[in-house]
This record gives C-alpha cells, structure tokens and sequence, in this order.
C-alpha cells in the first residue's frame, strides 16, 4: 500500500532518525510512504488569531499538492506538522469566508475545501495496520522493558483534532504492549514539556523536563518513547542539566516510538540513527542488548 | 372518552422521598395509588446518606416511618422490581402496562428471615452502597428494605447461570448448580418457575417521580480513575453508620485514615462543555456537610472544599455553610485542574483565585461532587409518557411559574429530582404538591371536563 | 491604589480589539481559575491566566502589557481543553502577543540567540518560537 507522506522540515535535518526509522518499520509492515513532491513548510504552528489567514496558506499549499496526486489522504510524523496541517484543513473544510480569502489569495492554486485528511503515523499504525498484525511482525519482543508513551500536546490537542482521548490516551501504551514491552502510563505523559520557550528560556524548559523525567522515574519507567521531535529535543537537551545531582533526576533514554518498532522487528538498528540520540539512550540500549 | 368513568386511581413511579411522599399523600386523601419502584427496595437515594444537610439528621430515622407506612397503607399498591412500560390514553383514563420482574423468590410465603441473603455465596458490587461493598445475588439491598423481602439478581445467580450453560445458551467454564438458598429456606420461597410479567393496571393521574442518578465520574477524565476518589454517594456510604466501614472514615485503598481530605464542587455541574450547563444545587451544601462529618469522624484531618460560588440559599443553609467554614473546613475559590496519583497520595492541582496562587494538595483522598442528572432511562419512559422533557432529559413543566408541576400531557404530575436539581425538603414539598394537584383532580372529576380544565 | 472603572474603559478598543483577534467572548468566563490550576508554565508566570482573563474583561492594558504571562505561554492548549466555558484563551493570548508583535517590537531578539543554539535547535523550535515571540 502507498500512502502519501509529509516529512516537514524538521525530519529532513535534526530528526533524520525518527524518518529512516519511519520508512524502514512502514516497508517492514508492506506500507510505502511515498513523500510528496514539492511539499513547504507547514508553519510548524497553527495560527489562533482571527484575522491571520495568511500563516494558514503555507499548510494549505501543501494539502493542494495532496489532492494533485490524487490522494485524499497524508500522513505526517512530525507532531507539530500534524497539528498544523490538521487544524488549517479544518478551517478550508468548516470556515466558508476564510476558505474564500485564502483561495482568492492563492489565484495561482487550485481552489481547496478541506477534502484531504491529516492522519499521523501512530493513527494509521492503530487504524489501517492494527497492533494484531504489528505484534505478529515483532521479532525481538522488547520483554520487561519498562517504556512510557510520552504524548506532548499537538497529537491531543485541540479535541478536534485529538488522534485519541484528550485526557487519558493509551494509543502509545498499545503500540508499546504489541511491541511486548511493558507499558507504563504515567501522570505527565500528557504535560506539556514547554516546547517552542526553548529558544528563550532554557530554564523553563528544564524545570518542566524535570517535573516529566521526575514523575516517569516514581512510576518505575526505564525509557520514554516519544512521538513529536520538539519533545524528543527538549527531553533530551535538558538532560545535562537535570542531571545534577541536586535535581535528583537520572537520566532517562529517550526513544521515537518508531525506532522502538524497528528494534522489535530486528531491523537494521542502522535505520534508526542511534547516534542523533542521547549518549544516555545508547547506553541503556547497549544494557539492554538491543545495540551492540 | 367522556362516556368513560373518570378513575380515581393514581400511578406514582419512583420509590424515592418524592413519589414516597406523592404516594402517602394521595393514600391519606382517601384514593388509591399505585407505586412503581424498578429496584427491589423503595428509599431512592435518601436512603443511602449518612446524615442530612441542615439538621444532621439520620435519614433512615426519618424516612423508615414513611416507607413502612408505604408497605402497610390501605390505599397503596407497592410494586417493587417493576418498571412502567407502557402508557395509553388521556386524564382520567390512563391504561398503563407495568413489567414485574421476576424475583424468584414467593413474597406470600417468604418471611424476611435472611437464611437465603446470608448464605448466598456469589457476590456482587452492592448499588445501594455505591459499589463500596457487596452483596449477595439473593439480596435485599439494604436491612430496612421495603419490602423486606429479597429478590434473586438472575444476571449473577449461580443456579440460573448453571440453567443457562446446560441449555446451550452460556460459553465457558461449567457454573455450580449452587441452589443453596433454595436448600436453606424454611418455608420454600425459592420459585425459580417465577417469570416476569405484564401487569396492566388503570388509573386517572400519574405522578412521575423517577429521581436522580449522579454523572459518571469518567466524564472529567482529567480527574483519575482511582480507589480513592469517590463521587458524593460513595463518600455518603463511607460516613454512614450502617456503611460497609459502619461510618469509619477509611481510604478505600488501603483501610488508612485520610488525614488530607479534598472535596472539589461543580465536577460537571455549570460546565457545559464537558458536562451540563445547570447548577446542581445540592453539592455546595452536601460536600460542606461531608466536610463537617469528616471532621468529626477524623478531628486531627484537614477538609479543603474547592468550589466556584457557595450555593447556600435554602432554610438555615447559609447559617450551616458558615459554621462550616468556622469550624477549620478551609475553602479554596477555584477549580482543580487534575488529580492523578502520586505514590502513597493524589495530587490535586487546583486554584485559588482569591489569593492568587496556583495550590496543590497532597491528598488521601478525594470526593467530587459530580453533577446531578435524570436517572438512567428517563428519558425512554418520558417519550412512553408523552411528556416534554428538556435537553438534560428533566421534565418541562406546563409552566414554570404557575403550574411547576404539570406536565405537558394533562393528568400527569412531576415531583422530585425528575423536574430539575433540587434538595429533599424540595422534593418533599413537591411530592406533596403533585398529590394535591391528583386530589384536586379527582375531586373535581364529577364533570371530566371540568376536571380537565384545571389539569 | 485604586483602579478607576469606567463603561469607556470596559468598552475600550483594547478590549474590542482582543475579543475580535482572538474570536473569544471573554464575558463567558466565570473565573473559576481552572486554567491557572492546570497550567504547564503557570509556575514562571508573575500573573495567572485566569487573571489576564479579568484583565482584559477590565480594560486594564497596561497591567498586561507589564506581564511576562503571555510570553510565557506555550499554546500547548491545556486549558482550553479544560475551560468549563469553552473559552479559548490560547487564542486570547495570542491575541494579546499579536497586539504588541504588530507594532514590530519583538519579545525575542532572534539576533541574540548564540548561532550555535541556531544550529543545534530543530526547525519546528526556531520557526514556532520566532512566529509566537517575533514581529
């Protein structure tokens, strides 16, 4: 099965490993992601204001050359694109005054009514794939292993855009049971951990890592897998920080759902870019013989 | 239907304090009245609190009198485990078909002895303790039940699980043939050939009193699903007396005393995106009291009440609020945002808006005052009756002001919980006032149209 | 001190302004501050959302204006997905950034971020961050 595939910018360059792991777990699985030619960048977020129309282009063109290829349908990975993405087709599909500004301002498109959905790779794992088939492709079930889904904020919310409940998903715990590791749920798996503040206040950004890392670490989680790159990066740069030992707080590996996917099913862990994670990550998986 | 007799002859349905009260009401002006309860006891949920906001008192003191006098009365046709299925024709001639289910067990010659309840061996979540305790599948749902007499819960009982299997109508394992109530009872009461029945009946009024039942706890999610945070019934249980801990105050846990106790107001009440929009009226008064029986089962614990605005305005209700508040209950002006589980404890992370400053509690336990709603199933039994009910599923009365307890189909009353959030002394009041509308009904129903132009 | 309330000053262009940014009917709240008690960033900011709220409802600007709050919001959403009264008050703060970012003054000097951090930062990050904190 082809779908089509939005990468968004953020995939193509400091989460290379969460595309490469991505692609080879979907072939594994009998699914081509097939990256749309000449997608942009989505805007990374939706815009709140009323009247600023002109930040939902970005997103839309890219929905335009969805519906080029014929497809109704795209996949993303990247949290913060599924979001943006998502939310500006609601505004094409439900908002028939903005549809028209934006498609008057964009003469040079075609004109667009929201007809492509934004679905993310975690949903069509659960919809189009089921965790039955993912668990009977698991080769290496990741057994005793102590993993909590950490979810962020763009995969829940708003409500109409949530790819599970907004309060208590389990969508990652599921994925993490059929790979056969033990799922942990735990109070902050949906708290925000600050995300774009980090290009003001490194600070803030650790108080909250810490209070996630701290309430993964009293519910006995050895590892958190994460969907969304700007979480995975403030998970991960902070670490040095509330590694002190005043904070109290180890260090906790910090994996994409997917690179877990691609250890259970035995794949090449050289499709899951070990490098680009934390040396703390490395040095679980190695005590965990899951890299040598 | 004017050549018809105009029957005078009521219809109340729900056993709780409105249709308890409707009922004895009508009985005493000197017509008879049939009260239909679908669980196996009447007592509603009065029945199951620990004490009564603003006098303190004992409801099943209170209200034991009244519910024997429902058994004994002259005037009343009691019908428990029985509900209202059909309803046909007009003021002064309803013909209605009430489902009795089966309760296996012979009422004439069952004598209430509890052989049967106490040997029972299969056990299920008890209703009338709010899923803090069991009981057996041969029940009375609580000791003053009337009628006293039990009843065989057929989802649970082992015999009739064992009767399924060995008709090809259960999977799994084989159930035990069981029947040890049937071996135990002195008199032989056990029926298990006792089939539910039709019963049709006719009467000129019916007075719908179908009560409450609380929103589930699941739909604010953002509060934990936990052993420890338990809605304003179960907590009811946990001070009663007559309560699976006989009114000591435990965290269902682990049997700890709760030293940091957190009530928090308006769980899906005045919340319309996520619950209903009405007030429930009875929660700013019942969680200041459990914060004050609290207080007295654990003197040493601290109660915090989190709550929006304090809704005292009944009889003695503010004076209650205050001694409340005197008395060291410490209340918190805003809302909690989440409660999740922490180790040993449930962090509560709230709001106090009157200093400013975002609070969090560790607490042992939690109670929520989620809103109040129609009993399950009103809103099925309302469009068999042909009344107006509102969006929430309450009944539209036939005018708000002047006629709060009509009904938009003449001839049928409204009292209780089943018109809107409202207290036990409310209830009460209207429990009488639907009898006093069926009385003046039939008082006047010489002419039946006379009779309908006051209805 | 006492703030001087006036129907000119709870009808001002600032607070017709943010109700039109920000497509929010802020008389719905009823200041049950659940949004505070929930706020991931609540802990850093020197005002509580749900006083910026009965700010606006004020006309109070200038109290505003002299908070770090609404920089410090991450429209991470979590109170609008709590907000008993369906207010949106990550687009209220939106609202309340636009109205300082569209006289071009920036709250972040992207020139002032050391180029390493530039380098190292994912895209999604940069790009979020300059469109919520920039001009």
């Amino acid at each position: 099965m082809d779908l089509a595939y939005y990468p968004g910018c953020t995939l193509k360059t400091r989460a290379k490993n969460f595309e490469t792991s991505a692609l080879a777990v979907m072939s594994a699985l009998g699914i081509n992601l097939v990256e749309l030619p000449r997608w942009n960048c989505c805007g990374t977020v939706y815009s709140l204001a009323e009247d600023d129309l002109i930040h939902h282009v970005a997103a839309v063109r890219n929905l335009i050359r969805v519906k080029e290829q014929g497809k109704n349908k795209v996949v993303t990975l990247c949290a913060f694109c599924y979001n943006t993405l998502k939310r500006a087709n609601l505004v094409m599909k439900d908002s028939p005054d903005k549809r028209f500004a934006i498609n008057t301002f964009m003469d040079e498109e075609p004109d667009y009514a929201g007809e492509v959905e934004t679905v993310h790779l975690l949903q069509v794992l659960r919809d189009d794939v089921g965790w039955e088939k993912i668990a009977g492709r698991v080769k290496h079930p990741l057994k005793g292993l102590k993993i909590a889904g950490y979810y962020g904020c763009t995969l829940l919310r708003p409500q109409s855009v949530a790819i599970d409940s907004v309060e208590r998903p389990t969508i990652l715990q599921d994925l993490l049971k059929a790979l056969g590791s033990t799922a942990v749920d735990f109070p902050f798996a949906t708290e925000c951990c600050g995300a774009f503040q980090i290009v003001n206040n490194r600070d803030i950004i650790t108080e909250r890592t810490s209070a996630i890392f701290g309430s993964a670490v009293k519910n006995g989680v050895e590892a958190i897998a994460v969907s969304c790159p700007l979480c995975e990066y403030n998970l991960r740069q902070t670490q040095s920080s509330t590694k002190q030992p005043q904070s109290g707080v180890p260090a906790m590996p910090t994996l994409y759902f997917t690179q877990l996917m691609a250890l259970a099913f035995g794949l090449d862990s050289a499709v899951c870019g070990f490098e680009e994670n934390s040396p703390e990550t490395r040095t679980w998986l190695k005590s965990k013989r899951l890299i040598s | 239907m004017n050549n018809k007799p105009f029957i005078k002859r009521a219809l109340v349905i729900g056993g709780g304090i409105a249709g308890i009260q409707a009922a004895l009401d009508i009985a005493d002006g000197g017509y008879e009245v049939i009260l239909v309860e679908r669980s196996p006891s009447i007592g509603g949920h009065m029945i199951q609190y620990a004490e009564v906001f603003p006098t303190l008192d004992c409801p099943q003191c209170i209200m034991t009198p009244k519910m024997v006098e429902i058994a004994q009365h002259p005037n009343v046709k009691l019908m428990t485990y029985a509900v209202v299925q059909k309803v046909n024709g007009s003021a002064g001639n309803f013909e209605v078909e009430i489902f009795q289910k089966a309760r296996k067990v012979d009422v004439k010659k069952c004598t209430g002895c509890g052989t049967c309840w106490q040997k029972c061996p299969e056990k299920v979540s008890s209703e009338f303790n709010a899923g803090m305790a069991k009981r057996t599948t041969v029940y009375i749902p609580f000791p003053q039940a009337v009628p006293a007499k039990p009843v065989i819960d057929t989802e649970h009982c082992r015999y009739i699980h064992y009767q399924q299997y060995m008709a090809g109508k259960r999977e799994g394992k084989k159930p035990p043939e069981c029947r040890i109530c049937e071996k135990l009872c002195p008199v032989g009461a056990i029926d298990w050939e006792q089939r539910d029945e039709i019963i049709k009946e006719k009467v000129g009024a019916i007075v719908v009193a179908t009560g409450f039942d609380l929103m589930p706890l699941s739909r604010i999610p953002e509060y934990t699903d936990d052993a420890d945070v338990l809605n304003g019934i179960q907590f009811e249980r946990l001070l009663s007396p007559s309560g699976p801990t006989a009114g000591v105050v435990m965290r269902p846990s682990d049997g700890k005393t709760p030293k940091e106790v957190v009530f928090i107001s308006c769980c899906g009440s005045r919340d319309p995106e996520h619950g209903v929009p009405y007030c429930s009226r009875v929660c700013c008064m019942y969680l200041a009291k459990q914060a004050l029986l609290y207080k007295h089962a654990v003197p040493d614990g601290q109660a915090y009440i989190f709550y929006i605005d304090t809704r005292s305005t009944g009889k003695g209700y503010e004076e209650f609020i205050q001694r409340v508040v005197s008395d060291g209950v410490l209340y918190l002006r805003g809302k909690v945002s989440r409660v999740f589980r922490e180790g040993d404890k449930l962090s509560v992370y709230g709001a106090d808006t009157l200093s400013g400053k975002r609070v969090e509690i560790a607490a042992d336990l939690v109670v929520l005052g989620m809103a109040v709603v129609p009993s399950d199933g009103t809103k099925g039994l309302l469009t068999k009756l042909g009344i107006a009910f509102d969006e929430a599923g309450f009944v539209v009365e036939s005018h708000t002001k002047f006629r709060p307890l009509e009904t938009s189909v003449p001839g049928i009353f409204v009292a209780g919980m089943a018109q809107g959030a409202k207290d036990i002394p409310d209830s009460v009041a209207q429990g009488s006032g639907a009898a006093g509308r069926v009385l003046t009904l039939f008082a006047q129903s010489a002419s039946a149209d006379k009779a309908l132009a006051v209805v | 001190m006492r703030v001087e309330l006036s129907s000119k000053k709870l009808r001002s262009d600032f607070v017709k302004k943010i109700a039109e940014l920000s497509g929010q009917n802020l008389y719905l709240c009823y200041q049950c501050g659940k949004c505070s008690a929930g706020c991931p960033m609540g802990f850093a900011m020197d005002i509580l959302p749900n006083q910026i709220v009965r700010l606006v409802q004020l006309g109070l600007e200038e109290d505003i204006a002299n908070s770090k709050t609404v920089w410090l919001c991450a429209s991470c959403l979590t109170c609008t997905a709590r907000c008993p009264r369906g207010v949106d008050l990550s687009r209220v703060m939106e609202a309340l950034r636009l109205l300082t970012l569209r006289k071009n003054k920036n709250y972040v000097e992207p020139s002032k971020i050391p180029p390493e951090t530039v380098a190292d930062l994912p895209q999604i990050a940069l790009v979020s961050g300059f469109r919520k904190l920039t001009s």
